[in-house]
């Protein structure tokens, strides 16, 4: 239990995916204009993550390393969330629309969040169980949401905020990441 | 001929991918600490740009519309693989440095955008013109990157030591300082493209 709260911690704080690791950048740009859409997408990252993780993990362990085709992971696992997020789409517009709209234009951008790749990919790589994985996938796309809701509320007090001429627009973003990362630098050492 | 400068430069400044599209950004802060990853990671993006905008574009006529984007992505992931099994081959070090970066090129939305956008509905040589020019203006931004943050953080150029110990500033070989460089070149190349542009006004 312990080593799962420890793996959840450092996935979502400490190794930050978005802030400390460079990873979802695009959609950390793209989706944080305003807190109500980041909150949508980081709902719909959550999701798919810990789905993805769930199949390509038992699909690694029982199908590729047993048969040695390892050398297939990056196509297999694009593949399998490929479909995955399709199938879910489905799902969610036949079964449940509420959710489907809530979520439904973001599911479409998912396929290509480098975050969800970057999981399934680390849980391997980390040699992680599946609950550990499972585990890992969780704090990893909490981490996301925090660090896009963070910028979401700075984002609107940048609009009402006096900004430097030559930093207007996209570039003072990227200094608001800046901070936000160097604070979130303070996190670190804080698990051995 | 004209043309295909016009498609080469374009990618270079006017419609940077990283600077003015912001798109696929991930890999050029991750790994941008030192210039040999810096231009390993071009390299490699190149590479896969090149090939796939080529095998799309000339099987343009042969994909269905419908299932275009999941045959995308078979194409890219497949030359994403060889990328990383050349990469473990013979550059041990490097691919080791780069880590997930290298399988996350699949996802990386240059490529996506590019073979969309654009190889899907031109010609093979127009193709080839597109990607160079993208693959250089992503290729430039990354060593420019790598520069400043070795320069500033490790004290080094090419890693070899200019600075002596105790002078080098850890904020830009830390994250903090990736975010902080590509803010100020971001910067930079919107105050290059406005002065072009008024410059093409008055003529």
């Amino acid at each position: 239990m312990n080593d799962l709260l420890k793996i959840f911690l450092s996935a979502m704080l400490i190794d930050n995916v978005v802030l400390i690791r460079f990873i979802a950048l695009c959609p950390f740009i793209g989706m944080s204009a305003d807190v109500k859409k980041s909150v949508g997408m980081s709902g719909a990252v959550l999701f798919v993550t810990v789905l993805a993780t769930a199949t390509t993990w038992p699909m690694y362990m029982y199908v590729l390393k047993p048969m040695h085709l390892e050398f297939l992971q990056i196509l297999t696992f694009i593949l399998v969330i490929a479909s995955l997020v399709q199938l879910v789409e489905f799902y969610l517009k036949k079964s449940a629309p509420a959710l489907y709209g809530a979520m439904g234009v973001y599911l479409t951008l998912i396929t290509t969040n480098c975050a969800i790749l970057a999981v399934t990919f680390d849980v391997i790589a980390k040699g992680y169980g599946f609950a550990e994985s499972l585990t890992y996938a969780v704090g990893v796309a909490s981490g996301f949401t925090l660090s896009l809701v963070l910028l979401a509320g700075i984002r609107e007090r940048i609009k009402i905020a006096p900004v430097p001429p030559f930093l207007k627009g996209t570039p003072i973003l990227f200094v608001a990441a800046a901070l936000l990362s160097m604070s979130f630098g303070g996190f670190a050492g804080m698990i051995k | 001929m004209r043309k295909y400068i016009d498609l080469f430069t374009n990618g270079i400044l006017k419609e940077n991918p990283l600077l003015v599209i912001m798109i696929g950004l991930c890999s050029s802060l991750a790994v941008t600490t030192n210039i040999a990853n810096g231009i390993g990671m071009g390299v490699a993006m190149t590479f896969v740009l090149l090939m796939s905008e080529v095998i799309i574009s000339l099987f343009r006529s042969l994909i269905p519309n419908s299932i275009r984007i999941p045959v995308f992505i078979i194409i890219i992931a497949a030359f994403t693989t060889i990328v990383d099994l050349v990469m473990k081959a013979y550059t041990p070090a490097l691919s080791k440095a780069m880590g997930v970066f290298i399988p996350l090129i699949v996802v990386n939305c240059i490529i996506m955008g590019r073979v969309e956008a654009f190889s899907y509905k031109k010609t093979v040589a127009d193709s080839v013109a597109d990607s160079l020019g993208m693959g250089l203006g992503y290729t430039w931004v990354l060593c420019a990157i790598s520069i400043i943050r070795e320069f500033l953080g490790a004290g080094k150029f090419f890693g070899f030591k200019i600075v002596p110990d105790g002078y080098q500033i850890g904020f830009f070989s830390q994250p903090p300082g990736g975010f902080f460089v590509f803010a100020l070149l971001i910067s930079a190349v919107l105050a290059i493209n406005k002065a072009i542009e008024k410059k093409g006004g008055k003529k």
